[in-house]
C-alpha cells in the first residue's frame, strides 16, 4: 500500500494537535462538555468509520461501530491517562475492542481494555509512561524511516483484518518470515521512538 | 516478580492490531498483567495503531449517525476509574474466566499420572483453544515442535529447557519450528496457561506428554 502518513500527519497536526485533542477529552471527563465531545466526534468519527470499512465493515455497520466507539469515549473519558498514550491511541483501542467483541458471536471473553489489566501496584511504571514519543506525529515519522517491506507488513496488520498466518498466505511467504519481518520493523520503530523520548 | 521470558514483538503487534486469535489474546493479557516491560511494549504497539487511525483518510459520517450519537449521551452511564489490584493467585483476566475459582478447585481431568488438564471455554466461533496444564515436578515433556501458533504462560512452579528456566510470570512465545524439551523442576507442581491453534496437533502433544509418566 502507498504510504502517505507523513504528508497526512503534517496536515493533521495543524488542525488537531494531540494536545488540543487531549484538552477536549479532559473537558468531557471533567465537566461533561458536549461542545468538546462534538468536536471530538467530528475529528474522530470519520477516521473510525474509514478504519472500520478498511477492516471489512459496510457503511452501515461502520457507522454503528462509530456510534458505539464515540459513546464509549463519552462513558470512559475519566479513564484516559495522558501519560499512557495519545487520544488517538486510546480511541483506536476502544474501536478495536468493540469491533472484535462484535465479531465474537458468543462472548465467552471480551477483549480487555488496557486500563483493565491489573498492574501489580496500579501505578504507571517509568517504562510505561510514553511521553512525546507516543504522539501520533512521531510514530508516523518513525514509520516513514523503516524499510518499506517491513513498514508495509506492519501497517497491513493494523488496517486490514488479517492474522499473521493469513498475511503469510497472501504474500506467499513462510509464517516465520512474516513474523521476523514484523519483528524487525517493530524493533526499528521502537528504537527510533526511544531516541525521541 | 522477575520476568525473564517475554512476548515476541510480532505477538505484541498482532494483539495491538486486533489480529491475535482469541485464546492467544487471553494469554497475552494474563502475561501483560504480570509484566511491566510487555505492558509498555503493548502500549507502544497500540501507539502505532493510534498513529494509523490518526492518519486515516476520512469517510464522511451521516448526520443521522452524528445526531443519534449526540442524542444518546444522557442515556450512557459514565464510568469512573476503578482501583484494580488482583488479590488472587492468577491475573484478573484469568480469574474472571474461572469464575473466581481457585486453581485447586477446578474440575481437572487426569490425562496421565502426574499430568492433568482443564479446558477453558472460548467463544463458539473461535478456532483456538485455551487450556490449563498441571504437571508434577520431575516430569519431562518430550521434544515437540509447536503445532501452529502456541503461547504458554507459567502461572506456578517452573520448568527448564534449552532456552533456560521458566518461572511464574514467564511466557514461552516461540516460533512453531522451535523444538524444546521442558522438564518441570523444583518442588512445586507446574501450572501453565496454554493457547493453541490446532486442536488435533494438541492431542498428539498429550500423547507425548503422557509417555514419560509411564513407569514413574
Amino acid at each position: 500500500m502507498a504510504f502517505s502518513a507523513l504528508t497526512m500527519a503534517e496536515q493533521v497536526r495543524n488542525q488537531s494537535a494531540p494536545d488540543h485533542l487531549a484538552e477536549l477529552l479532559s473537558r468531557v471527563a471533567q465537566s461533561r462538555d458536549r461542545g468538546a465531545f462534538a468536536e471530538l466526534f467530528d475529528h474522530f468519527a470519520p477516521r473510525v468509520k474509514a478504519f472500520m470499512m478498511r477492516k471489512g465493515s459496510n457503511a452501515e455497520q461502520a457507522e454503528d461501530l462509530v456510534q458505539e466507539t464515540m459513546l464509549a469515549v463519552w462513558s470512559k473519558s475519566q479513564m484516559y491517562v495522558n501519560e499512557r498514550g495519545s487520544v488517538a491511541t486510546w480511541i483506536f483501542t476502544i474501536a478495536r475492542n468493540l469491533r472484535i467483541d462484535k465479531l465474537r458471536r458468543d462472548k465467552a471473553q471480551l477483549y480487555q481494555d488496557i486500563e483493565d489489566f491489573d498492574a501489580p501496584d496500579g501505578k504507571i511504571g517509568a517504562d510505561e509512561a510514553m511521553g512525546r514519543s507516543q504522539e501520533d506525529n512521531y510514530v508516523n515519522k518513525a514509520l516513514a524511516q523503516i524499510p518499506a517491506d517491513q513498514r508495509e507488513l506492519l501497517i497491513l496488520s493494523y488496517v486490514e483484518d488479517v492474522t499473521q498466518s493469513e498475511i503469510a498466505l497472501k504474500l506467499n511467504l513462510p509464517l516465520g518470515t512474516v513474523k521476523s519481518r514484523m519483528r524487525l520493523g517493530y524493533q526499528r520503530l521502537r528504537k527510533i521512538l526511544e531516541q525521541v523520548k | 516478580m522477575t520476568i525473564s521470558h517475554h512476548l515476541d514483538d510480532a505477538t505484541l503487534v498482532a494483539y495491538a492490531s486486533g489480529n491475535l486469535p482469541e485464546a492467544h489474546g487471553i494469554v497475552v493479557e494474563a502475561h501483560v498483567a504480570m509484566c511491566q516491560a510487555c505492558r509498555a511494549g503493548l502500549r507502544q504497539a497500540e501507539g502505532v495503531g493510534g498513529a494509523v487511525l490518526a492518519d486515516q483518510m476520512e469517510a464522511p459520517v451521516s448526520d443521522v449517525c452524528r445526531s443519534a450519537t449526540l442524542a444518546s449521551l444522557d442515556a450512557v452511564l459514565v464510568q469512573s476509574p476503578r482501583a484494580k489490584t488482583s488479590q488472587g493467585e492468577v491475573p484478573l483476566v484469568l480469574s474472571r474466566l474461572l469464575n473466581g475459582k481457585p486453581l485447586a478447585d477446578l474440575a481437572w481431568k487426569k490425562k496421565a499420572p502426574g499430568f492433568s488438564m482443564f479446558n477453558i471455554p472460548t467463544s463458539k466461533g473461535s478456532k483456538t483453544q485455551l487450556k490449563l496444564l498441571s504437571i508434577k515436578p520431575g516430569a519431562a515433556i518430550p521434544e515437540h515442535g509447536h503445532g501452529g501458533e502456541e503461547i504458554t504462560l507459567i502461572l506456578k512452579g517452573a520448568y527448564r529447557d534449552h532456552m533456560g528456566l521458566y518461572q511464574a510470570g514467564d511466557v514461552a512465545d516461540l516460533d512453531e519450528d522451535v523444538e524444546h524439551t521442558p522438564i518441570v523442576v523444583g518442588e512445586e507442581v507446574c501450572i501453565c496457561l496454554v493457547a493453541v491453534e490446532a486442536p488435533t496437533r494438541f492431542k498428539s502433544i498429550w500423547a507425548r506428554l503422557a509417555q514419560p509418566f509411564v513407569g514413574i
